[in-house]
This record gives structure tokens, sequence and C-alpha cells, in this order.
């Protein structure tokens, strides 16, 4: 079973989002990282780019599989995780805090009550 | 086999080569003309090696791959049947190998005359109007045509036509390759039985639509049987039908693509027509056309004189509307030389043979593999000349995979089939056994999967840690991709 | 039957264990009305092995020996016989794709060996397996610069009109179906080189990058290091295509720029190492660039890694980015890379080594030299531009140069290639001259030379 913190949202495309101010922290889940195997490349966005909702915002790759990864909300990204440059195996092994992707000064937080709870998103994956 | 695993770059002494093969160094005033800051400074880190050194380290290296010449190397949608010897010798005639591909028709003539003929066998056993020999793989070759489709839409001012269709089965070139035309993917989604969801096809289809991408049989290793439905959706809705020929191996003159209402095709020679995959290439990738596409065909091809009997090259400058070069000069000759051969010495009813005896080699394995325990993913239908098998239940029972039962078969002397194509069966294998194997050579093969599925039972540590007598273990994939080591640094 | 090996009895063995009648029978799914209506009779009868290597002998024989000065993007060198004794060897020759690491450790560490040889000849960071041939490559080499420069957003690159002709067509053809525009640079009609000054008009444009050609069609050696300073102060990347045997002698470009920063993309026509011409093909395209832009490199990639014990092996690597795996969001559709050619080209560098490789260079410039002064001694006859030359050299002569090339084709001497249709310079022809010419061959191709202008 993967782990799905209650307190945060979720995209279809197992992106999730954590709300900070008006900022969103974007990373993928536990269940995705799972999916991949292990990573052995993120690319992430330039700071300062501006993404609409679903807009392709950067990709994870491991040895066999290489996905997108999409802005869950728009705005602009106001910093990434450089760490992952050197170490991507943190999406891997703490996907919710240290292998978080970017964060995004949101546009509009009305976007976020278009993403899954953390049940709804269970709720995908059980019928996956 | 050898225990070679030095780099040639760690035989290197300073001061060593082989001295037979350059010619004397040229004196510093004869390379006066050469301004000093254009001049390398440093000499390059070239290993320094002698003759007979270079010939063992690369003849003990070799010893190291599995090759058709060593070993049954079923690897599906691939086509690995025996390479004649006697198609090498003659594309390495002295003659051949010296042509500048720029000499003039006059000096040309023997080349053309192979080119042409080539051609119009082509053109004949796929029923096609026109074929260019220019592509230089596979990949190429769906190039040419997927550019072709574009080029005909665009002279007709059809400009709306901005997605090529491709079933969700298909191999991932196509959709590379589509969007390399500068199209949108719309991937059709495959029924259980794996033919094509033909009412999802319809759908999909309308003035959007350029074109369709499919294999026939499909790479899920049966035929098509609704393909004049497909054709019939696709052409109604003004779009072309791309057929990719990396399958035509099953069908080579038994059925013609062009009777089945495709506009353009290519043909993987590295396959069908028996040239050497070499390790990964060259291979050769001609495209053949339907009427309507004949102008837009790559250059150069050959041409024949009827009246002078004389050979000449058909290029830009008499078929402008042409898509173009896509290679320097003509494509992978060599390997065209080599296919010529292979179809002159099949002949007509060799050709026939191909399609036959390819498909009564996959359906005996198929049905020897059933009865031995495999689970075929189409039990329903007829193989091809290749056929899928999903071990997607030892994998849940057993944690064995098809990767691990692909390791195992390496330590059986066998090479394994591919593995994990087409995407949508889970833990499968695509098993293409050619009609160049002997049924003892295919029974080996079946002895092989059984000793391995008795021991996913009794012993699974030895599937799933082999391969054990090859030169390397599993490989660290993982280390690769991350610490990236592509150039020996000392 | 060629090639099929079963016997009657095995025939009726398979069909009996698949249940079968007939072989017509495994048939059975495809609509009767496909297979019938059609008949192969144009197809000729088929024949054996030793009828076909008559007729194909004498097809060979037929394309009579000449003497050739033609070069143009495909050179005459001498080919060590060890190369392809070894590189047709059924292990190298009749093995695919190493997809299974473990039984392919052969043709893995030759492709490691050759992506060094290729970095450390272009003293380049890293290399790809190779793509198909030289003009291909540089398609490849522009969709790359694309993705490379994340900043510019511009689809248009800078291709000198001095660049090899067949390069630039086979480039276009590939790339402008996804509305990349190649935009033309002059060359200098005295000099015949590509000068920063022709460039002056796109400062301040935005373009992904510069091709620059060393040497360029005509021979001439560019200043790379202007060019490629000029590139990189406008935010360009620097596509350099070269000759291999050109740099055992000259700057690598991974050193261009006056403070060496060097090209960022180098593509390359590899037949000079060890291919024979062959009409064309196969020959391989070499492709190297700098580390950090490796993931926006197209094809094949090996790397050096360790085994489950920590023994060292070779496996595929970076397949994310190839087709089989991102599918439309591949860097390119090639699947393959021309590994016969490049096994070819490994063992003839090794051969060679950096002094015997560095020796070929020179006697290709010096002959080159010997065979223009040669040429330029007779009446009318002058080099057609005035900047340095590697192993190729523009002249023009004193009547239409088609005429004249195909009056010395007459006396089976291929004299280069005309510059008419390519350039308007009706009579002008480019001549190349390697170490496989001796000085009577040289004076072979005056002495014509003289005699068909007389």
């Amino acid at each position: 079973m993967s782990e799905i913190p209650a307190e945060l949202r979720y995209r279809q495309s197992h992106e999730w989002v954590r709300v900070d101010g008006d900022v969103a922290v974007v990373g993928i889940t536990d269940h995705a990282q799972d999916a991949m195997g292990d990573l052995v490349y993120v690319e992430l966005p330039d700071v300062g780019q501006v993404f609409a909702a679903g807009d392709e915002a950067g990709v994870v790759e491991s040895v066999k599989a290489a996905s997108d990864i999409y802005a869950p909300v728009s705005g602009e990204i106001t910093e990434i995780n450089e760490a992952l440059d050197d170490e991507p195996e943190l999406v891997n092994n703490d996907p919710y805090a240290g292998g978080w992707l970017f964060k995004i000064k949101m546009a509009d937080d009305g976007e976020l009550k278009e993403m899954l709870t953390a049940d709804q998103y269970q709720e995908q994956i059980d019928s996956e | 086999m050898s225990n070679e695993t030095t780099l040639i770059f760690q035989h290197s002494r300073p001061g060593r080569s082989a001295t037979a093969q350059a010619p004397k160094p040229v004196s510093e005033d004869q390379l006066s003309a050469i301004p000093a800051s254009l001049r390398r400074k440093n000499k390059p880190g070239l290993p320094e090696v002698g003759e007979l050194e270079v010939v063992r380290h690369y003849t003990n290296l070799s010893t190291k791959n599995f090759a058709i010449d060593k070993q049954f190397y079923p690897l599906g949608s691939c086509t690995m049947k025996y390479n004649p010897r006697g198609a090498n010798r003659a594309a390495m005639l002295p003659g051949f190998l010296n042509r500048h591909p720029l000499a003039p028709a006059s000096h040309s003539q023997g080349y053309l005359a192979c080119l042409y003929e080539l051609q119009n066998f082509l053109k004949e056993v796929t029923g096609m109007k026109g074929v260019s020999l220019a592509p230089m793989a596979g990949a190429q070759g769906e190039f040419a045509g997927v550019a072709m489709i574009r080029a005909y839409h665009e002279a007709r001012g059809d400009d709306g036509r901005t997605e090529i269709l491709i079933p969700e089965a298909a191999h991932g070139t196509n959709p590379a390759t589509a969007v390399m035309c500068g199209y949108k993917v719309r991937e059709v989604p495959v029924g259980k039985d794996g033919d094509v969801d033909l009412e999802a096809l319809k759908e999909a289809c309308g003035p959007q639509t350029a074109g369709l991408m499919m294999t026939n049989p499909s790479t899920c290793g049966v035929f098509e049987r609704q393909i004049e439905a497909i054709s019939k959706a696709v052409h109604d809705a003004g779009g072309l039908l791309y057929y990719d020929g990396a399958n035509l191996n099953a069908i080579l003159g038994k059925v013609r693509p062009g009777d089945m209402g495709f506009d353009v095709i290519h043909m993987n020679l590295h396959k069908t027509f028996a040239t050497p995959h070499g390790g990964g290439g060259p291979g050769a990738g001609p495209v053949g056309v339907s009427q309507r596409l004949l102008d837009y065909l790559p250059t150069p091809m050959a041409g024949l004189d009827e009246e002078s009997g004389d050979y000449h090259w058909i290029d830009t400058d008499t078929l402008p509307t042409s898509i173009g070069h896509l290679s320097a000069f003509m494509g992978n000759a060599g390997v065209l030389l080599r296919a010529y051969f292979y179809a002159m010495v099949l002949g007509r009813e060799g050709m026939i043979r191909v399609g036959e005896y390819s498909t009564l080699a996959a359906n005996y394995l198929l049905k020897r593999l059933e009865a031995i325990g495999c689970q075929a993913a189409y039990p329903d239908r007829r193989a091809s000349h290749e056929f899928i098998l999903t071990f997607a239940k030892l994998a849940k029972d057993q944690h064995v995979t098809a990767l691990d039962i692909a390791k195992r078969l390496l330590d059986y002397n066998q090479h394994a089939p591919t593995i994990y194509f087409p995407l949508l069966v889970p833990e499968c294998f695509l098993i293409e056994p050619t009609e160049t194997e002997t049924k003892e050579a295919m029974d080996d093969f079946i002895d092989a999967m059984a000793k391995i599925l008795e021991e996913a039972n009794t012993d699974p540590d030895t599937v799933t840690q082999a391969p054990f007598t090859q030169p390397v273990r599993r490989l660290d994939d993982v280390k690769a991709a991350k610490e990236l080591d592509l150039v020996w640094g000392e | 039957m060629p090639y099929i090996p079963h016997t009657e009895d095995d025939v009726q063995a398979m069909l009996a264990a698949i249940g079968a009648d007939s072989i017509e029978q495994l048939f059975d799914e495809i609509p009767a009305h496909l297979k019938a209506g059609h008949s192969l009779d144009a197809l000729p009868e088929g024949r054996g092995e030793m009828a076909v290597t008559r007729l194909m002998a004498e097809r060979a024989e037929q394309d009579r020996f000449a003497l050739s000065f033609i070069g143009g993007g495909a050179y005459a060198h001498h080919i060590p016989a060890a190369v392809w004794e070894i590189a047709t060897r059924g292990e190298y020759y009749t093995a695919y794709t190493p997809y299974q690491a473990e039984a392919s450790q052969g043709t893995l560490q030759v492709i490691y060996e050759y992506q060094t040889l290729i970095a450390r000849l272009t003293a380049m960071d890293v290399s790809n397996a190779s793509v198909y041939d030289g003009a291909s490559g540089l398609a490849e080499a522009v969709l790359m610069s694309l993705r490379a420069n994340r900043k510019s957003k511009s689809r248009k690159v800078l291709v000198p009109d001095a660049l090899n002709p067949r390069y630039r067509g086979a480039c276009d053809a590939i790339v402008r179906n996804q509305d990349v525009e190649l935009v033309s640079v002059p060359f200098c009609n005295d000099a015949g080189q590509t000068l920063v000054d022709g460039l002056k008009e796109h400062e301040g444009q935005d373009y992904a990058a510069l091709v620059i050609s060393q040497p360029n069609y005509f021979g001439s050696l560019e200043d790379v290091d202007a060019l490629t300073d000029w590139a990189h102060a406008n935010g360009q990347l620097v596509i350099a295509v070269v000759n291999p045997t050109s740099l055992a002698l000259l700057t690598p470009p991974g050193e261009w720029g006056a403070d060496g920063e060097g090209a960022d993309i180098v593509v390359g026509e590899g037949q000079p190492l060890g291919v024979p011409l062959s009409s064309g093909g196969p020959y391989f395209g070499f492709m190297a660039c700098k580390k950090k832009h490796v993931r926006q490199m197209p094809g094949r990639i090996i790397g050096r890694t360790v085994d489950m014990e920590g023994k060292q092996g070779f496996t595929l690597t970076l397949q994310a980015r190839e087709q089989h795996i991102r599918r439309s969001k591949a860097t390119s559709n090639i699947c393959t890379n021309q590994g016969l050619a490049m096994t070819a080209a490994t063992i003839y560098v090794s051969l060679l080594g950096p002094d015997g490789l560095a020796s070929v260079a020179g006697h290709c410039h010096a002959n080159t030299q010997k065979l223009a002064d040669k040429l330029c001694a007779l009446d009318g006859v002058e080099r057609a531009f005035s900047a340095p030359v590697f192993h190729e050299v523009a002249l023009t002569l004193p009547q239409d140069a088609d005429t004249v090339l195909a009056r010395l084709a007459e006396k089976d001497i291929l004299g280069g290639l005309s510059l008419a249709k390519d350039y308007s310079m009706k009579n002008a022809i480019l001549v190349n001259s390697t170490e496989v010419h001796t000085e009577g061959d040289l004076d072979l191709f005056a002495q014509a030379l003289k005699e068909v202008l007389a």
C-alpha cells in the first residue's frame, strides 16, 4: 500500500500539491514513484517560467520509462528542487518531503478545488 | 569465450603502431599552407597498438556476442533469419566497393542495373506502383512515407489534416516518426483479440486525419482481419494508409500490401531480405507507393532508358515534387546489393515460401510452447510469423518475470525473444523463429523453456538471478544511467 | 528450398503438432480474395549462389575502374585488410541491437570504445553510437540544437552556403516538416570562406544555432574561432560539421573559439575512417556533444557500469530518450546506429593510431596541394578561391566544367565534381586527392586535363 497524505491535493496524473500561502509545492506521489522504479533523472522547469494548469512542466525518468510532469495549477515557478540534479533518488525515498519537484506561485487558487482529495485519489489508484 | 575485459586504450603504448598501415609521415614543410592557428595543439588520445593486438582484441571481443551464426535468435519483430554469406561476398566485390557515390552514370551501369532490378522486384512483391531504395533504415522509410503523405495533402491544398492515427500496439517508431513529420498522434485502441477496435477507429477518422500507420500482421502477431474496413474508413475520411513493413516476412508472397489498399509502405531489408543486422545496423528501408504518391518518392532512384538500354539516376531535377534526399548520397547501397543477391537467389517461388515457412515455424513453436504450459496472449488466433506469450501469472505467483526467463534462456545458449513489447501485453515474450531455423533448433528452445518453467517453480532463484554463464551477470542499469560513464577516461 | 532447411517429414511433423492439414490452412484468417488475384510472374526464377554471384561479378566489373579525384563528402582511403575481415565476423555481422547486454558485451564494448575515440578526436565530452550518415546527422543536430538551446524561441538555424549542398538538401528534407527554417549565410567569393562579416546582418536576432563546416565544401579552412565566438556571443549554439581524418591535424571542434569554449554539437561523415566508398553507403554519421546536452542527443548510447558482482560491464543507457520508450516525445525516430560501419571505424582508428591518422591527413593535404599546383600549371586553370584548403580544392577552368569532366571520364579519369549546378560556377570543379594517389596518378590527371583543354 502506498502512502497518500490526507492533507494534500492530487492530480489524476499522480502529482501532489501542498499549499503554502499562495505557493503550491508540487511532487509526485508515492504510488507514482513506486510504479516508475528507481529514478535516474528529473528534468525541472526554469524559475520564472509560467504555466497553465495541465501544461507539461517536467519529466521524471527511470531506466525503462519516462513520464511527463504536469503543472497541477496555473502560475509562475518560484523555486525548483536543485538537489534532485545529483540525487533523483530523493523522489523515490521521500516523495512527499525531500523529493518535492518545484514550487508555483498560484494564479488562481480556485483551481485547487478541481483537484482530487486523498480519498478520491485512493479510489482512482484502486480502480487502475 | 574470451575474458578480454581491457579496453583497446589500455593496450596502448606510446610509439607503438601498425606501421604497415599508414603512409610515411609528411614533413612540416608540406603542411605549411595550413595556418598555425588552425592546427591541433595536442595529438588526440587514440590507441597506440600493433596490428596483432588490434586483431586479437576485436576478435576476442566478438566472441562475447550471441549472433545468428552461433545461436537460435528468435527476437520477435526483428526477423533474425540466416544472412547468406554469398550476399556479403557479392556486395564486397571490388567493383562495387570502390565506386564513388558521385561517379557518373557511365561508370555505374552495373550498379544501377542491380538497383533498377531490385526496385522492380520489390514493386512486384508488394503490389506497389513505385519504389525508392533511398531510406537508410526502417525508421527513415517511415519518415519518407509520412513525409510523402504530407506532401500529397499539401499539393492538394488540403492543409487541415493534422493527425496521424496509430494503433496503440504499434512500434514506438510510428508515433516518433509522425511527430518528426509535424503531425499530432492519435492512438486507436486494440481489442482483446488483437484486432483494431474498428468502431473507435471510425470515430477517430475525420477531416483532420492525414493517415493511419499500421503493421499487418500487427505487432500482436496476428493478421488484422478487418483490414479492408479499416482501409475504407481511413480513405473515406480522406486519409492515406501507411503500411509499416516490420512484419512483411509473415505474408511475403501470400498477400501484397498494395492489394490490401495501402498507399505507402516501407520494407526492412535487414529483416525480410536477410541483410545482416550488424549489431544494430546498417539497415535499409525502401519505400513503395501507390499511383497517387509516385511524384513524391525520395531520390535518387535508378531509371532505365528502354531505347538505349542505359541506366541513369532519377533525381530532383527530373522529379521536382520529390520529398528529396534523405542522405548525402544514395542510402545504404551495400545493404541494397545484399538484398538484391537474396532476391535473385530466392526468385518467385522462394519469395512465396518465405511467408509460408515462417508462418509454419511460428505456429509450430506456439503450439508446442502452449503444450508445455506457456500462456498465449491471443490463444484463439493463428500466429503469423511471430506470436506473443504472457508470463503475467508466473510473475504474480512466483515473482518470476519475463525478464528473468529471458536472462535464464541465455544460460541455455538461446537468445531471448523480444520482451515487454508490445506494451499492452503484460510480462510478454514476442517470439519469431523465422523460416531458416530447423525443427531441431526450435525443439531445443522448447526444451530450454520447459526446464526454465520447472525451475521457476522448484528453484526460482536460479531464474531470477540468471544468467550465470555469460561474460557478465546482470548489469546495474540504474548506476549506468545515473553516473553516466560514456567515454573512457584514465 | 534456398535457406529453408525443412524436409517433407519435418513439415508433416510440424503440421501435425499444429493440427493443420496444410500450410495454406495457416493463412485461413486472411480474406481469400486478398490472396487471390495476384501473381508474382514478373519475378525471375530463383538461381543458386553460383549463378547470382557470377551475374553480380559481371555487373561489378562493368563499373569499370577509373582513376578518381572525386570527393564531395566521400573519400578514397587505404583500408587495412584486418578492418573488414574482423567487422564481418559472424559475431558482429549477424548480431542485433544489444538489448540482452549480458550476451552482447562484444558489441557493447566496441561501441564504448568507439564513443571514446570520437570524443577524443573531436575533443568533446560525449558521443553517441552513431547515426545513419553525416548529412542526416546534421539534421539530427539541427533538431537537437532547438531542444538544447532553451533560451532561443525561434526555430531557425544559420547554415552557410559553403556547406556541402547535399548536407543542406538532406537536412532541409528532414527538418522542414517541423517548421524549422535553415537560414542561408553567404560566403566570400574571393576567399571561399564564411566570414563573420557575412553574419553581421543576423546580429541581435534569435537563432538556435550556427552551423560551421570545417573544411567547407570547397575544401577551404574556415576561421572557426571567430565564427564560434560570434555564435556564442549571439546566444547561439555551434554545430560543427567536420571531416574526421582532418582532426588528426586541425584544431578539434571541442577547442574552437579564442578561449577554447568549443562547439556544442559535432557531427560528420565517418566514412573516411575505414569505410569503403561503396556507392554512398553504408557509412555512419558520428555525433558528439557537451555533456550538459547529452539528454538532448538522439540515438543509441552505451554506458559503462558494473554487474551484480561488481564486475565491469557495458549496457545501453539513457534509453528513456528513445522512441521505443518515449514514443511521440522521443528525441528522434532513429532506432539503430550504423553498427557494422562504426565497428570498422573503431578497428581502423585503432590500427592507425594518432600518428598514423596524422600521416594520412598529411598526405591528403600534401597530395591535394601538389595536384592543384600541377593542374594550375596548365593554361587558364587556377584556384577559384584564396583560402587555405585541407584535402579538396576548387579550380576554375578555361572551359565549361561539365563538358571537361565528361571528356575526362571518357579517358577513365573522374576529374572531380562540377560546381555548375550547385553554385552557378559553370567553369569550376572541385578536386580531391588522398594518400591513395601516387605522383604518377597526379601526372596522369594533369596530362589528361591538358589534352582535354587543348
